[in-house]
């Protein structure tokens, strides 16, 4: 038998979002419902990318277990990104939920389409945001079963 | 309208179980079931019998079923530019990492692993309605609004034969 590390390990979260606003309600939101994640920000499209092939400043980022992803963003739009995270065979496996304020069907489509998991609208009344940031952490960080943190030499 | 969530299941206690957890859990949600993949497609895709079948907003897939098993489903579903916007959630009893892996490569939206205890199912259901029929916002398609658009004028007992059409 071997014993998982990852048991331990703080699960590492990706929020990819331009909104200094909406990324202390975010951070804020997350330190009320669980203390032991750890949360990075990418501000635009290109930044995630890079954190997410660990490219640049990045090159020693975690793998996240999860990215809440914002659909407008500077530089490459959160559809793009979305496209080149579930087009990579190595991280399409990551759960991907679009967090937005955008409530259009076409984009709600879209997302589905890209093959996002999920697709949340960020609510405007701060506890109504604070309330979903608790069921994020609730059903995807306690509830659902994510892929297990393997090295990154698995390529 | 109520949500409809179709349930891809062999194991009839399972179905039970579950049926059992989504009553008390709320009533309102029409649960379809299916017991094997090949049905399932044909309910997705509402062919033979299942030619009046509604579009599920979610659908429950187990892993290890006869004929066809969970992860050929999903695959046929994700690759199908019309299915693969409902969201499949795999629900299973199997824990095993190669199953979450294989599951989220082929585009599952989350996969969940099925309690054994009764209170914790009904505990897990009332998570998944929360956040996936009440938080998440899902793609309507317009047979769907023109569905709802129909409902909305039906009498009662028009609602019930509807309901018992939509089960079988």
């Amino acid at each position: 038998m071997k014993v998982l590390e990852g048991d331990d390990m703080p699960l590492q979260v990706l929020l990819v979002e331009d909104s200094p606003g909406d990324v202390r309600l975010t951070q804020e939101a997350f330190r009320e419902a669980n203390i032991s994640i750890r949360l990075h920000v990418a501000t635009d499209g290109a930044e995630a990318i890079t954190f997410l092939k660990r490219e640049g400043p990045h090159v020693h980022a975690p793998r996240p277990d999860l990215i809440l992803l914002d659909l407008n963003l500077p530089k490459m739009d959160g559809r793009e990104v979305l496209a080149q995270i579930k087009e990579d065979e190595d991280l399409k496996t990551i759960p991907t939920v679009i967090l937005t304020t955008s409530e259009a069907e076409a984009d709600i489509a879209k997302s589905y389409q890209l093959q996002a998991n999920c697709y949340l609208c960020k609510p405007v009344q701060l506890d109504a945001f604070e309330n979903l940031v608790k069921s994020i952490n609730d059903f995807w960080l306690v509830k659902a079963k994510l892929p297990l943190q393997v090295s990154a030499n698995a390529t | 309208m109520p949500s409809h969530v179709l349930l891809v299941e062999d194991s009839p206690g399972y179905v039970r179980l579950t049926e059992e957890a989504f009553r008390e859990v709320d009533a309102s949600i029409q649960l379809h079931v299916v017991s094997d993949g090949v049905e399932a497609m044909e309910f997705l895709r509402r062919e033979g019998r299942h030619a009046l079948a509604p579009r599920p907003d979610i659908t429950l897939l187990d892993l290890n079923m006869p004929k066809m098993d969970g992860c050929e489903v999903l695959a046929l579903i994700k690759q199908d530019e019309r299915l693969r916007m409902i969201p499949a959630i795999i629900l299973t009893t199997s824990e095993s990492d190669a199953d979450i892996m294989k599951s989220y490569h082929l585009h599952a939206n989350c996969y969940l692993s099925r309690p054994l205890e009764f209170d914790d199912l009904r505990t897990l259901v009332k998570s998944l309605v929360d956040f996936w029929l009440t938080k998440a916002k899902l793609p309507q398609n317009n047979a769907r609004l023109l569905q709802a658009a129909a409902y909305k004028r039906m009498s009662e007992s028009e609602r019930n034969l509807v309901r018992r059409e939509g089960r079988t």
